[in-house]
């Protein structure tokens, strides 16, 4: 590449362009939609969001020329740094006499259990690392992950928030299927979970929790109450049809009828103006995007990396199902925001620092560049 | 294939192996990432295009609010074209209880806002209480421009409160005409569960609730216009879309006429009862007053709770129509028909009767009002003398009478668009035997023939009485102008009728005659008619007679005018009038409305101001003196409701 792109310096032609424009198309589209569902606006989300993705991105480059070592080394310490802002949230929060999320940090909010769905899947994934291959399959190989995944689990379940707890225990379990614990296992707790799910719904989950789940089943049964989210998105994407009723005309979102129309329901304000065309092309970005982060993980030459990118990748994709599956009515709401296009910055910093250390392996010496192929 | 079981034996895991492992599972990841993507754009792509129609049609429904206009009512006009009810604009304050949030702070803003009476927060809340949700409750009607302002500006603080520029119904005569047109009210549960049309239930609009403006309502209604607005998911308005006008109802012609009928109505004054006017050629009700009556403004403006009670409470039942559904004994005004049913009988007119001021019967003694000497008919019916009627009467039987007193409209019921009339009773031996189960009596007779006992007619029905004597003709009476209706002559020779006129025109015109200051102050327009003085209750074991009011006896008086070309009939009754002289003045100054309305006007003005005043006068402090008295009354906490049902039978046989 060198030899025929000489005037480019080394370090700027090396920088992954190709995901690079790829995160920058999803942003910018998702700050146009910000901007129709502001009526036309850039305040007060476009612009914010913009802004902030270009910092993340600046972010994300730093990180991603640290090597993997380094990730290696800091790992621990920053799970255990993670885990130890969790438990202060939690005393926090105890002490105000209500529950909290986060922590202010007078120029921005850390939400701890953002960031501990990489440091999740970093440490399961360092874990799996060190242990000798021999050993897998012992139930050593499985108790320690469990308690990496635990502890941050039930701090976060007790903020109460179930759709990041979900989001930490998926990553963890995904890095630990790809470790190659017996299949046997996944098979058996997959049907334990099953058989679990109705006790859960009933003694687990909060009344609102609960309304969730039943509007999910059945979300005509109450359309001004808890289905109203969903049948007013079903509206959205319905009436937008193939190619959309067009930039800024979109009813739904500007007269209010679509809620969370700038975060958790984005996708619905996007689809009525860009139609079924706007939604493809927003699904096959993200499949771009994971599919790069895959073939990062298949390329990686150390199990390290391999782990943790993909890992990292399925907290990503994560996000993005649920997400889309909500607003579709194929899942409860969970209040999951949508990468890139979604107003909030929490999500947004989870996502670039994933995508972070994914560049960072794919930058490894040690292993060959990862393939981002053309479709 | 994935992660195939391993054998516990088998050599241990190499690093080559985990990385194989790594691959394969990898795979399987990406593979279920894609099937969810796929499945993602399979279920968008079903929702966009397979269900498009559906989903564009809620998004519409959402984001386009359909306002509908009530419609303009259509005008009630007079046989003249002047306006019985016509419609103006109001500006109005409803709330729609489904959309409430806090009701008691939006009320409470509302009664400060519009400085709200007690008595209309009650009613409010009362009707808050009982409405079925979708249906608008007003608050206030006929507001200021600047109230309505008032309340406009802060709507985004009052979810659930409409304020709204419309049109009410208005009744330029206000209670003159209560009883004859009714009144308009909003829709009520009932009646929205039969029909399902959203016009029943939007803000402002009223149907027919009684009489004329019940029956003539699909004339009346009109199409309603319609308002489309962008509306936000709060209800505010983005813009307006486009608008149809309301297209007004059509109106209907009355054969009243207004003035005549306005006249009427005042004349009646102080006093409880009805005045009906009838032309005795076509038909044509020319008056149907009908007094004291509620203002069938304050019933189409929702009316308070104390106003309502007043109504109510009053001993002269306002909410009665005294001309169709008061019932009333009619006294000597039978006498014309009994004297043609005597000489169907074959009794000359010329025979005569000696009257010794009563009229013995076994051992009971009936009266006559004065000691007549020998009489002849047409003079009976000049003097009322009972003891002629007695002596006739049971000599042919009441039998005989009653078909008579039928075929001149009484007991009848007539094909009137009116919510309700009462007919009464005519009573015969076959009706007694039935109804009271035995024979009938001489006694009864006596008391029949000059309309006392069982005889029972209504205002409306002597009017009739009267036009037919005067016509000679069966005339049917109509509302609507233009329906005169062909009629046959009634079956009795001209000479019969004669001698009934002459005894009538002899009562107003001749010396001696009952109703000789009832003549018509007009040149050459002589008024011919009959008295009545009807009892109410027998008189009391120790001869003396209760001077309360509901004891007292009823005025009646039936007459026509010109004497000698009759062309208006009329009946006036005065409910405990005290006698037939309480009637008669207000049928000669009715009358002479019609001839010269300058002199009646004089008459009318000069007794109103000893009356205090006119009729919306003397209502309005009348509601006044009563608020004032309840307010002192709960003070008093003392709770008796008074209880003042005067009462005349009402017999439906």
């Amino acid at each position: 590449m060198s030899s025929y792109n000489s005037i480019v310096p080394a370090q700027i032609s090396s920088l992954p362009w190709r995901i690079i424009f790829l995160l920058i198309a999803l942003a910018s589209f998702g700050a146009t939609i910000l901007y129709s569902a502001a009526d036309g606006n850039m305040m007060p989300w476009a612009a914010p969001h913009l802004v902030k993705f270009l910092f993340m991105l600046a972010a994300a480059m730093i990180m991603s020329r640290l090597s993997l070592d380094f990730w290696k080394a800091m790992t621990l310490p920053i799970y255990g740094f993670v885990l130890l802002l969790l438990i202060g949230v939690e005393i926090i929060g105890s002490l105000g006499g209500g529950s909290q999320r986060w922590l202010e940090l007078g120029f921005m909010r850390i939400q701890p259990s953002e960031l501990m769905k990489p440091a999740a899947v970093l440490a399961i994934a360092l874990f799996y690392d060190r242990l000798p291959p021999s050993r897998s399959g012992d139930l050593i190989s499985l108790l320690p992950p469990l308690l990496l995944l635990a502890m941050p689990a039930a701090l976060v379940l007790l903020q109460p928030d179930l759709g990041t707890t979900l989001a930490i225990l998926f990553g963890g379990v995904v890095v630990m299927f790809l470790a190659g614990l017996p299949l046997k296992w996944f098979t058996l707790s997959g049907a334990a979970v099953t058989a679990l799910i109705p006790v859960a719904y009933f003694f687990a989950l909060e009344p609102y929790q609960q309304r969730r789940v039943t509007t999910f089943l059945s979300p005509e049964a109450d359309p001004l109450g808890a289905g109203y989210h969903v049948n007013q998105s079903a509206i959205a994407i319905g009436s937008g049809g193939f190619s959309g009723k067009g930039f800024l005309n979109g009813s739904q979102s500007h007269l209010d009828y679509l809620p969370e129309g700038h975060t958790d329901f984005v996708f619905a304000t996007m689809a009525e103006e860009w139609g079924l065309l706007g939604g493809l092309a927003t699904i096959l970005g993200f499949y771009l995007l994971l599919r790069w982060g895959m073939s990062v993980a298949l390329n990686s030459a150390s199990r390290y990396g391999k782990l943790v990118a993909a890992g990292l990748c399925c907290t990503i994709f994560f996000y993005i199902a649920i997400n889309l599956m909500m607003v579709m009515g194929l899942a409860p709401v969970v209040g999951i925001p949508l990468p890139f296009l979604s107003h909030g910055g929490s999500s947004m910093m989870t996502i670039m620092i994933c995508i972070g250390i994914i560049m960072a392996i794919e930058r490894q010496p040690k292993s060959s560049r990862g393939k981002f192929t053309t479709i | 294939m994935i992660g195939r079981k391993k054998n516990k034996t088998s050599i241990p895991i190499s690093a080559a192996k985990q990385e194989f492992s790594f691959t394969r599972r990898a795979m399987f990841v990406g593979g279920v990432q894609a099937v969810f993507g796929l499945a993602i754009g399979a279920r968008m792509t079903y929702i966009a295009i397979a269900e498009k129609e559906k989903y564009t049609l809620l998004s519409e429904s959402n984001r386009v609010n359909l306002t509908l206009l009530p419609p303009r009512r259509g005008w009630f006009i007079d046989r003249n074209g002047k306006p019985i009810a016509t419609n103006r604009t109001d500006f109005r304050v409803d709330i729609i209880p489904d959309r409430l949030v806090e009701k008691e702070k939006t009320v409470a803003t509302l009664t400060q806002l519009l400085s709200l009476e007690d008595d209309e927060v009650a009613r409010i809340n009362r009707e808050l209480e009982q409405s079925s949700g979708f249906q608008p409750v007003q608050i206030a009607s006929g507001l200021a421009y600047e109230d309505f302002a008032l309340i406009s500006v802060r709507l985004p603080d009052l979810p659930g409160v409409s304020p709204r520029q419309g049109f009410s119904r208005y009744y330029p005569s206000g209670a003159a005409v209560g009883h004859l047109v009714g009144y308009v009210g909003p829709v009520s549960a009932e009646e929205y569960q039969k029909n399902r049309d959203p016009l029943l239930i939007t803000p402002g609009f009223k149907i027919g609730k009684d009489n004329l403006e019940r029956s003539f309502e699909n004339i009346l209604q009109g199409e309603p216009g319609a308002k489309r607005v962008e509306v936000t998911a709060r209800g505010k308005i983005v813009r307006e879309l486009n608008s149809r006008e309301d297209t007004p109802g059509n109106p209907v012609k009355l054969t009243i006429d207004i003035d005549l009928h306005n006249y009427a109505a005042r004349r009646l004054g102080v006093q409880s009862g009805s005045v009906v006017v009838m032309d005795c050629l076509t038909g044509d009700i020319l008056t149907m007053a009908s007094m004291p009556c509620f203002d069938p403004n304050s019933f189409s403006q929702g009316i308070g709770v104390s106003e309502y009670a007043w109504l109510r409470e009053d001993k002269t039942v306002p909410l009665l129509n005294k001309s169709l559904q008061g019932l009333y004994p009619p006294g000597s005004t039978l006498k014309p028909l009994a004297a043609i049913a005597f000489m169907e009988q074959g009794i000359s007119a010329d025979e005569t009767v000696y009257c010794s001021g009563g009229y013995t019967l076994g051992n009971r003694r009936f009266n006559c009002l004065g000691v007549h000497g020998h009489i002849n008919m047409a003079d009976a019916i000049k003097r009322s003398c009972n003891s002629y009627f007695y002596t006739m009467g049971r000599r042919i039987g009441y039998d005989k009478i009653a078909p008579v007193a039928r075929t001149l409209g009484l007991g009848q019921e007539f094909d009137l668009p009116f919510t309700s009339q009462y007919y009464g009773t005519i009573p015969d031996s076959k009706w007694l035997e039935k109804k009271h189960n035995r024979k009938w009596s001489s006694a009864d007779s006596l008391n029949a023939v000059i309309g006392q006992g069982y005889v029972l007619t209504s205002p409306f029905q002597l009017a009739i009485m009267a036009a037919r004597l005067a016509s000679g003709r069966q005339i049917l009476p109509n509302i609507l102008v233009n329906k005169t209706k062909k009629t046959p002559q009634l079956p009795y020779p001209k000479e019969y009728l004669d001698v009934a006129r002459e005894g009538m025109f002899r009562v107003v015109n001749v010396g001696g005659g009952t109703a000789t200051r009832g003549q018509l102050p007009v040149n050459d327009v002589k008024m011919a008619g009959k008295t009545g003085t009807s009892q109410v209750t027998a008189i009391r074991r120790d001869g003396q007679r209760s001077s309360e009011w509901k004891y007292r006896d009823h005025g009646l008086f039936i007459c026509y005018a010109p004497h000698d070309n009759p062309r208006y009939a009329a009946s006036v009754v005065i409910q405990h009038g005290g006698g037939s002289a309480a009637a008669y003045p207000i049928a000669r100054d009715v009358l002479t409305f019609i001839y010269d309305k300058e002199k009646a006007m004089q008459t009318l003005n000069a007794l109103e101001s000893t009356w205090g005043g006119t009729i919306e006068q003397r209502m309005t402090a009348d509601l006044a003196r009563y608020r004032r008295h309840k307010a002192a009354e709960d003070n008093k906490n003392d709770t008796t409701v008074p209880t003042l049902k005067p009462h005349e039978a009402e017999d439906e046989a």
